[in-house]
């Protein structure tokens, strides 16, 4: 008795420090870092509210792809994206996709494509059915066919209704940063 | 030898027309194009016909898929009043298996299209219109043995609820143009699938 009354405020003590010590290393360990996260939380969004993420005023340089997984030609230019993103995000070159995929196919689309394409950028999705009323504000020349890309910074702005390599999209971003 | 004459009328019929396709106004060629039954079909083969309600369209295409049904409705009302729908798949199926002929008649027999679902085999016609994406529409009437381009763009404001549209662009197109008046709206934008050349 002697013993035990002894043994267990002893434990009590231990446990205090180990446990939160556990709790964090639990944590720590299945949290990555900011860059290797996967971008798994896909915000639906209609027109008015994508429209700040093409018009952000910062130093920064915005490429914005509207693509969707069954378009593809944006599937085929994808890489070129994502390798953008690696290998520039240090400089101030912002990557957003934003995915026309129906919002009913973000699990069974969506999702699997930006894990099994390992997609770091940030990606949203845009649910706005009346087309007619917004493409014009995306850019005027725009016919409303994807892959189609916005790139702008406070130099200025440029859309381009085609696909791209990276070494093209490579130069743009070198003539702008 | 047949491809070669609509490729030249198509080259002349375009040499009018501005760069990258037809505008509000422009007179529009007449094409002749493999249909899923195996006929060539030709606009010249309508000669009742008040006009024509062109659409480039596709199989593999979603938002072509999420307005098939409206199209099949539309051309059940407006062919009776004299605007049949004529559909074209303008994509090269060695891009989009998909779009392949044989795919088209399975799709047309699927979904029993009461209109004629074209081939440009050779993506000669597609450019001269301008289509850019699937589905464009190009609502043509004539006028004094002209095709004369009306309106140019989207079906509706809503691809993916039928029941939500608010705005039946091509529809009040054509009953304007029944009326005897210009559709206004008479140019359109939607989301589509980019339509490739080989």
């Amino acid at each position: 008795m002697v013993l035990k009354n002894k043994i267990i405020p002893a434990t009590k003590r231990s446990m205090t420090i180990i446990l939160p010590m556990l709790i964090f290393i639990l944590l720590s360990s299945c949290r990555s870092t900011p860059e290797k996260k996967m971008n798994e939380n896909i915000p639906v969004l209609n027109f008015e509210q994508l429209e700040p993420y093409l018009n952000k005023e910062s130093d920064s340089t915005y490429v914005v792809n509207f693509w969707a997984t069954w378009c593809k030609p944006c599937v085929k230019e994808m890489p070129a994206f994502l390798k953008l993103d690696s290998l520039y995000r240090d400089q101030k070159v912002k990557v957003l996709l934003v995915s026309l995929d129906f919002p009913e196919n973000i699990e069974s689309q969506v999702k699997p494509f930006i894990r099994e394409n390992n997609v770091h950028a940030e990606v949203v999705l845009l649910d706005d059915p009346n087309a007619n009323a917004w493409i014009n504000k995306v850019d005027s020349s725009w016919s409303g066919a994807i892959p189609a890309t916005v790139i702008y910074n406070s130099k200025g702005r440029d859309f381009y209704e085609r696909t791209f390599e990276f070494e093209e999209l490579e130069e743009i971003i070198k003539s702008k940063i | 030898m047949k491809n070669t004459v609509i490729f030249l009328f198509s080259l002349f019929a375009g040499y009018s027309a501005s760069a990258g396709g037809y505008e509000v106004g422009d007179k529009a060629t007449d094409f002749k194009l493999k249909n899923v039954d195996g006929s060539y079909v030709s606009l010249e083969d309508y000669p009742g016909a008040k006009g024509f309600i062109v659409i480039f369209t596709c199989n593999h295409c979603p938002y072509a898929v999420a307005w098939e049904d409206r199209i099949i409705a539309l051309d059940k009302e407006y062919k009776e009043k004299g605007y049949p729908v004529i559909a074209v798949n303008p994509n090269d199926p060695e891009l989009y298996p998909e779009d392949s002929f044989e795919k088209m008649k399975i799709r047309a027999k699927e979904k029993g299209f009461t209109f004629p679902y074209l081939f440009d085999e050779d993506q000669k016609v597609y450019p001269v219109y301008g289509a850019k994406r699937t589905p464009h529409v190009f609502l043509l009437n004539k006028e004094k043995g002209d095709l004369i381009v009306k309106y140019i763009g989207a079906i509706d404001d809503n691809y993916k609820d039928a029941s939500a549209v608010q705005e039946t662009y091509l529809a009040d197109a054509v009953d304007a143009l029944l009326d005897g008046e210009d559709p206004d709206p008479d140019f359109t934008k939607a989301i589509g699938c980019s339509i490739k050349a080989k």
